[in-house]
């Protein structure tokens, strides 16, 4: 029998992307779409081992203010579960063990390299090494760039994808790793999964094409298993056509093209690779 | 706190819009910042408590490039620019509400004070467990409570000081500094123990404080005591009158039923928010606080909220005349165009825009830029903040100061029909639409300083009059609103006092968002039809400005013939007769027509014979003139037959078609060209003053 597929929206402390995180899960197919908020885990009252897909919405945690993300890490790094001998860190790195899915998008995906849970080489997911930093511009940005994919990557988030169109929506954007090593090995590996492009799909380094001037245009990058994904571009905020900033002018299917990642997540869950 | 409307059965809509002008003018940053999450907190305060779906912003500046010498304690417009579009940006971008609507004005009069107009909409289920959620309801015994932030000394006085003009003495510390993190938390946390039933009413704390929002609330039990040595400070050394009054922000008052108190206290500390027991809520009749034992107020509620004896106040209207303009018509336009297009009222704001995020929550459907390139303006926003329905709510303003000048009664109408008409061009309900109504002010009191307060005074009274006369023709109710009505600077002899402005926004619905039309040409072929009425209505143009002239002919609303053409519209977009639809506001016709061209990337040809027109005979008036209610549409031709029969017994006339060259033509009344001009060319004037 095909798995259930339990997703877990996760929300607190400034992230603010979690309804349309959970309305794509469900228009994807998923058993259960819970929005939680951090301190039901940390209450012990939900808990990481009940889902199989994490997102990680966008937002400001803890306002950004010591760099993005950088706070949240560190709470998801110390912070203990109450009633429970364990840290949060702990249950994290249980449910990746047990082949759990996570997506970070925005400040997820911040939150995620923060963490160290991407690239993750070597499957060490605690030791940061790479950041996303200020956009070359200085500013926060909201505008819909070209994505190119990998299709030699080992995301599972991203079968069958070539070009899409998602809007970025950030300050901090700009991926650095630390040292070229990692980027190395994440190009050897077909780890950069989404790179910005221009719109007959060349990959560029020119703004605003590539809104941030990001390393070698990476938007987006996945761990060795694939199943750890993180962009700093919004899949989740083009759910319906109508959602595409031309679509009173283009004719577009239906379905927005951000619903694939979540429905490629959901097919990976059910399927028997999980 | 806020305006509430039906979105549907099983939802309501919460609107208002606020200013800030006073603390931004002090504090650009800080203020504006206060500015947007203050007003987040009033649809959050409505009832029981509404998500917020959407903010909306208009500033109003002296031009950035200004050059002459500033008068003391007055900032830069470029830095007050800077400041409060940074403070709106942390605001909202962090709250996770999406701006999707907004403008800036520019007038050498606001160098003064600043005008920071913030809105946010909410949206809350019609009822909550059995009970209507716009209803408040306090019950004698219920418990005070405050949560989120503490209190600091920050914003004594905040409502005061904003209260006057800006003056010698007007203080920094008045400035309340918002922490949109903190809102956040604290409104994750309320929403949750709204849907728990945990709480009986809420209300926000902005001006005034503890003694406003807890003053407001204890009318509806008939009295409270409170003991203000229990409230959180940030620090220690409060008086206890400064506790009582300090604006110091994101803080929400509650009202908690006995029983719940545990609960709800046990909710807020899981999920790490602060919320303190204050007192409770009485019958006495008497607004009583102590700290702790010793009683530092104690006002019978009827003298706090009704002692206030009414002004009475002396208005004298006498219209102004100006002297005529007297230069003579170009004979081309081409150049006159360009530099329309590049004044501070007319050119693009996309700098700003793209610094707002305006799709946060994933309902985003008519983004504030739109068009081949993603870069034209749209007229009116439109969001779905329900994912599973197709059902929208649109949003959209009108402002126009510049008519103040001449008459505030047409100023206003001109405000009304243009935040109408503006939501008609997208495609709203015209039967599903509310307006609210912020009135920013010179000081209209008649005294030594101020020798022309009757005037002014007359000025508003028109403006009311106006409010009146076009939402009730209208069908448009007034669901809340707000004044300030001090926006003067005065310090030595030196007194600027802001152009009487009033901004009118609306909410309303449309039915099925996939309907929706927006401004850019949209195929080569099709046509171009001129809807409404253009009459030499050029007093206070932005063309009049550019020749150095106000003029006398104030655009005058034809409230009737409006209202029967947007219905006409609405029925034909309804129908999907209609390609694009650009309403014509600032510069007219030729910056709707160019706007139209260069958003589709595509050419305009158009006759300036066909222009339904009455005036006197000029090819610059027939473009530039800023008669109110008036569209420019496309559509394709083979619908040309039904959007006629649609449009029957309105004016609408063909007076162009649409090409793939790239170049907008226009011929004049003689047959000769009068512009012809690559849209590349337009597009790059108009976006380059603003693009910092």
């Amino acid at each position: 029998m095909a798995n259930r597929v339990q997703a877990i929206i996760l929300t607190g402390n400034g992230t603010n992307c979690e309804m349309e995180m959970a309305h794509a899960c469900k228009l994807a197919g998923a058993d259960r779409y819970d929005i939680v908020h951090i301190s039901e885990l940390l209450f012990g009252e939900k808990r990481l081992s009940d889902y199989n897909f994490l997102n990680l919405p966008g937002g400001f945690l803890d306002g950004d203010d010591l760099g993005s993300a950088k706070a949240g890490a560190n709470r998801f790094l110390h912070a203990s579960i109450a009633g429970a001998d364990e840290m949060l860190i702990e249950e994290l790195l249980k449910f990746i063990g047990a082949g759990g899915l996570i997506l970070g998008v925005c400040n997820g995906f911040q939150l995620m390299v923060k963490l160290g849970l991407l690239p993750a080489l070597g499957g060490n997911f605690t030791r940061q090494s790479a950041t996303l930093t200020f956009n070359d511009s200085g500013r926060f940005e909201d505008r819909w760039v070209y994505l190119k994919a990998d299709a030699q990557s080992p995301c599972v988030f991203t079968k069958g994808l070539n070009t899409v169109y998602y809007p970025v929506r950030h300050g901090e954007g700009k991926f650095i790793p630390d040292g070229k090593a990692t980027l190395a090995a994440i190009e050897r590996k077909n780890l950069a999964v989404f790179r910005y492009c221009d719109t007959d799909g060349a990959i560029t380094m020119d703004y605003p094409a590539n809104p941030n001037g990001s390393t070698h245009a990476i938007a987006g990058i996945c761990n060795e298993s694939g199943r750890l994904f993180g962009l700093m571009p919004h899949p989740e905020a083009f759910l319906h056509r109508t959602n595409h900033p031309r679509w009173t002018r283009e004719n577009l299917p239906e379905e927005g093209q951000g619903l694939a990642i979540f429905k490629n997540a959901v097919a990976f869950i059910r399927s028997g690779d999980f | 706190n806020a305006g509430v409307i039906k979105f549907n059965d099983r939802h309501n809509l919460v609107f208002k819009v606020e200013t800030h002008n006073s603390p931004s003018a002090l504090d650009p940053y800080g203020g504006a910042l206060t500015g947007i999450v203050g007003v987040n907190r009033d649809p959050f305060g409505t009832g029981l408590g509404a998500k917020l779906i959407f903010n909306t912003d208009v500033f109003c500046f002296a031009s950035p490039y200004h050059k002459k010498k500033l008068p003391p304690r007055i900032l830069h417009p470029r830095r007050i620019y800077e400041g409060v579009r940074e403070g709106v940006e942390h605001g909202g971008n962090k709250s996770g509400i999406p701006t999707v609507n907004g403008s800036i004005v520019f007038d050498e009069r606001y160098l003064g004070k600043p005008l920071v107009y913030c809105g946010t909409a909410g949206i809350m289920p019609a009822r909550l467990n059995g009970r209507p959620t716009h209803i408040k309801e306090i019950k004698p015994g219920d418990v005070v409570i405050m949560t989120g932030g503490r209190i600091g000394k920050d914003g004594i006085h905040g409502a005061t000081f904003s209260s006057e003009e800006l003056h010698e003495g007007s203080p920094v510390t008045a400035v309340q500094i918002g922490d949109p993190i903190t809102q956040k938390k604290m409104t994750d946390f309320l929403l949750k123990a709204r849907d728990r039933g945990l709480y009986r009413a809420l209300t926000d704390n902005g001006a005034g404080g503890l003694s406003s929002s807890i003053g407001e609330m204890a009318t509806y039990s008939g009295g409270c005591e409170i003991d203000l040595s229990r409230a959180p400070l940030k620090y220690a050394g409060l008086q206890p009158w400064e506790i009582l009054v300090s604006e110091a922000q994101e803080r929400m008052s509650l009202a908690v039923d006995p029983k719940k108190v545990h609960k709800f206290l046990e909710l807020a500390r899981r999920m790490g928010v602060e919320a303190t027991v204050l007192g409770k809520f009485t019958k006495s009749g008497k607004f009583h606080v102590r700290y702790g034992e010793k009683t530092v107020a104690y006002l019978e509620m009827a003298f706090l909220h009704d002692g206030v004896p009414q002004m009475k106040l002396q208005a004298r209207w006498k219209a102004p005349k100006y002297p005529e303009p007297r230069f003579s018509p170009p004979a081309r336009l081409d150049r006159s165009l360009i530099r329309m297009l590049s004044r501070l009222n007319i050119c693009s704001k996309e700098s700003v825009v793209r610094q707002y995020d305006h799709e946060v929550q994933g309902g985003s459907v008519v983004k504030p830029l739109v068009g081949a390139q993603n870069d034209g303006p749209s007229d009116a926003g439109i969001v779905r903040p329900v994912l599973d329905s197709m059902e929208g709510v649109v949003v959209a303003h009108g402002i126009c100061p510049r008519l103040s000048d001449l008459d505030a009664y047409h100023m206003t109408a001109c405000a009304i029909d243009e935040a109408v008409r503006n939501a008609i061009a997208v495609g709203v309900d015209p039967d599903h639409l509310a307006g609210l109504d912020n009135f920013c002010w010179c000081d209209p009191v008649k005294s030594p300083k101020t020798p022309d307060g009757d005037y002014k005074l007359a000025q508003l009274v028109r403006s009311n009059m106006a409010i009146y006369d076009y939402t009730t023709a209208y069908g448009v109710p007034c669901i809340s609103g707000k004044d300030s009505m001090k926006n003067d600077y005065s310090i030595g002899r030196t007194k600027i006092s802001v152009p009487p402005t009033l901004l009118f926004s609306v909410i309303g619905k449309i039915p099925d968002v996939r309907k929706a039309v927006t401004m850019d040409a949209k195929r080569p072929q099709d046509l171009v039809y001129m809807l409404g009425e253009t009459r030499d209505e050029l007093g206070g143009s932005e063309w009049f400005a550019q020749n150095n002239a106000v003029g006398n002919k104030v655009p005058q609303v034809d409230a009737k013939k409006a209202i029967k053409l947007y219905r006409a519209l609405n029925k034909a977009i309804e129908a999907g007769l209609v390609a694009s639809c650009h309403d014509c506001s600032d510069g007219g016709l030729a910056v709707a027509l160019a706007e139209t061209a260069f958003a589709g990337g595509l050419g305009l040809n158009v006759d300036l014979k066909d222009v339904p027109y009455r005036g006197k005979k000029r090819d610059d008036y027939i473009l530039f003139s800023e008669t109110a209610s008036r569209f420019v549409v496309t559509i394709h031709p083979k619908d040309r037959a039904q959007f006629e029969k649609v449009m029957a017994g309105t004016v609408a006339r063909e007076i162009g078609f649409v090409t793939a060259d790239a170049l907008l033509q226009v011929s004049g009344l003689s047959g000769k060209t009068v512009i012809r001009e690559k849209i590349g060319r337009l597009k790059a004037a108009w976006q380059k003053p603003l693009n910092f």
